[in-house]
């Protein structure tokens, strides 16, 4: 409940408010986004823009339709996805190099730094691929489930429970 | 039972994800509001998908909310000087406007601490929902152990020490076999940790004509801890089979990789 009256002031443009917010969501809002345009700068700019997207498109967001996590999660997605289809990024990028999130996890230089990483990077360890696949595509791709059942040739019940196990065994690793 | 068997479906792992229609995230909220246990289960998916994605992002330019914050114009702190005038006034005045001021600046100050009280407020209770949430994952493994206990102490439980076949002569396991619940309690402490695409499947079988009944792969083999699995059998079991299999499993055992093998 307190959640939902953090973001309710938010609304109301509450800059203390988008401070906690800010707070709880850009780590992995920046995570996502690096993991689509895979430079540092342009991930950290691209969040910045995320965030003042959402103030200003505030009154938008109602929770009848989604978790405020899942909307941002959608704006940084989106924002994401259009950058690496600009000009710009274009020319500075030839090709984006198909690596799955894991692929950072493990390159990350900040790793042991983070508490919960260690907890993270064991799971990723221990994740069969087909784990990581529909990860990737659902949560930091944001396919729908029929476009990730596409993807991935299987029925959509199948990534249903598929992804439900893998992401049961994701919290057995971290919220423990 | 029907929210445990909703929640099972994994549709609240695409909720979060953002995957599911207009329609279908506005069915989700309607049974959040309705049902404590389906919010608690999309919050613990949301802590989860939070920390796996702020794993993956590098270290963060500590400017950044400043710069955001100058780019929406959000206020400074700017100080007021107030500069005092000639003395023109007498004692009275001064002491008056003085007074005001304390009292306009207390005023203030506790507008700030009451800001700041409603916000630790906030924060306090984020945090007790997270504890709530781990004391509720320790009663779950308290419970299991519970149940496990239970099961050894019960006469009418069958036990059936499996024992090591050919190759894995060294590997072991026992099943823990409830026939009035039609259960067995499977522990598999003694097999060693399956090779990548692979995974331990448990079959049922017959002795003559010898048919086996495949029981299901234990998939969180892995992460399981204890390395008890609980398995439904309503079969009328004559000997219990553990074999490798390429991940998802087989229709019939692979014998070459039989691990562990014993009769009722």
């Amino acid at each position: 409940m307190q959640l939902e009256i953090l973001i309710e002031k938010f609304q109301q443009k509450d800059e203390k408010a988008f401070e906690t917010l800010y707070n709880m969501y850009s780590s992995s809002m920046q995570g996502v986004i690096y993991n689509i345009v895979r430079d540092t700068d342009i991930a950290e700019e691209v969040m910045q823009d995320v965030f003042i997207k959402a103030w200003h498109n505030a009154s938008t967001y109602s929770a009848k339709k989604g978790r405020f996590f899942t909307w941002i999660l959608n704006i940084a997605r989106n924002s994401a996805i259009d950058k690496t289809r600009s000009k710009n990024f274009k020319n500075s990028k030839q090709n984006l190099n198909s690596d799955f999130f894991v692929d950072i996890l493990e390159t990350s230089e900040s790793l042991d730094t983070k508490t919960d990483a260690i907890g993270i990077a064991k799971f990723v360890d221990k994740l069969a691929k087909k784990c990581i696949e529909v990860i990737e595509l659902l949560y930091f791709k944001g396919y729908t489930q029929l476009e990730a059942s596409e993807a991935l040739d299987m029925p959509i019940g199948t990534i249903k429970t598929r992804n439900r196990n893998c992401i049961q065994e994701l919290r057995n690793m971290v919220l423990e | 039972m029907e929210i445990k068997a909703y929640i099972e479906t994994g549709i609240l792992e695409l909720y979060v994800a953002g995957a599911l229609s207009e329609q279908e995230s506005r069915e989700v909220y309607d049974m959040m509001q309705q049902h404590p246990e389906i919010l608690q289960e999309v919050l613990e998916i949301e802590a989860a998908i939070i920390k796996l994605t702020a794993a993956t992002s590098r270290n963060k330019n500590e400017n950044s909310l400043q710069i955001i914050k100058d780019q929406l114009g959000f206020n400074t702190n700017d100080t007021k000087v107030i500069s005092i005038a000639k003395p023109k006034y007498n004692w009275l005045t001064y002491s008056g406007w003085a007074a005001s001021v304390v009292l306009a600046a207390g005023l203030l100050w506790t507008v700030g601490q009451n800001d700041q009280l409603k916000s630790d407020i906030q924060i306090s209770e984020t945090q007790q929902s997270l504890l709530e949430t781990q004391i509720d994952n320790s009663k779950n493994n308290l419970e299991q152990a519970n149940t496990l206990i239970s099961v050894l102490r019960d006469d009418s439980i069958t036990k059936v020490p499996l024992a090591g076949q050919g190759n894995f002569a060294s590997t072991y396991a026992k099943v823990y076999w409830d026939k009035n619940t039609e259960r067995i309690f499977l522990d598999a402490q003694g097999l060693p940790a399956p090779p990548e695409g692979k995974v331990y499947q448990v079959w049922s079988l017959k002795l003559s004509p010898l048919t086996p009944t495949s029981l299901g792969t234990i998939d969180n083999f892995t992460s399981d801890s204890n390395k008890i699995f609980e398995i439904k059998n309503a079969n009328e079991s004559e000997a219990f089979g553990i074999t490798l299999e390429p991940a998802g499993g087989s229709k019939t055992p692979t014998m070459e990789e039989l691990y562990t093998l014993g009769v009722v």
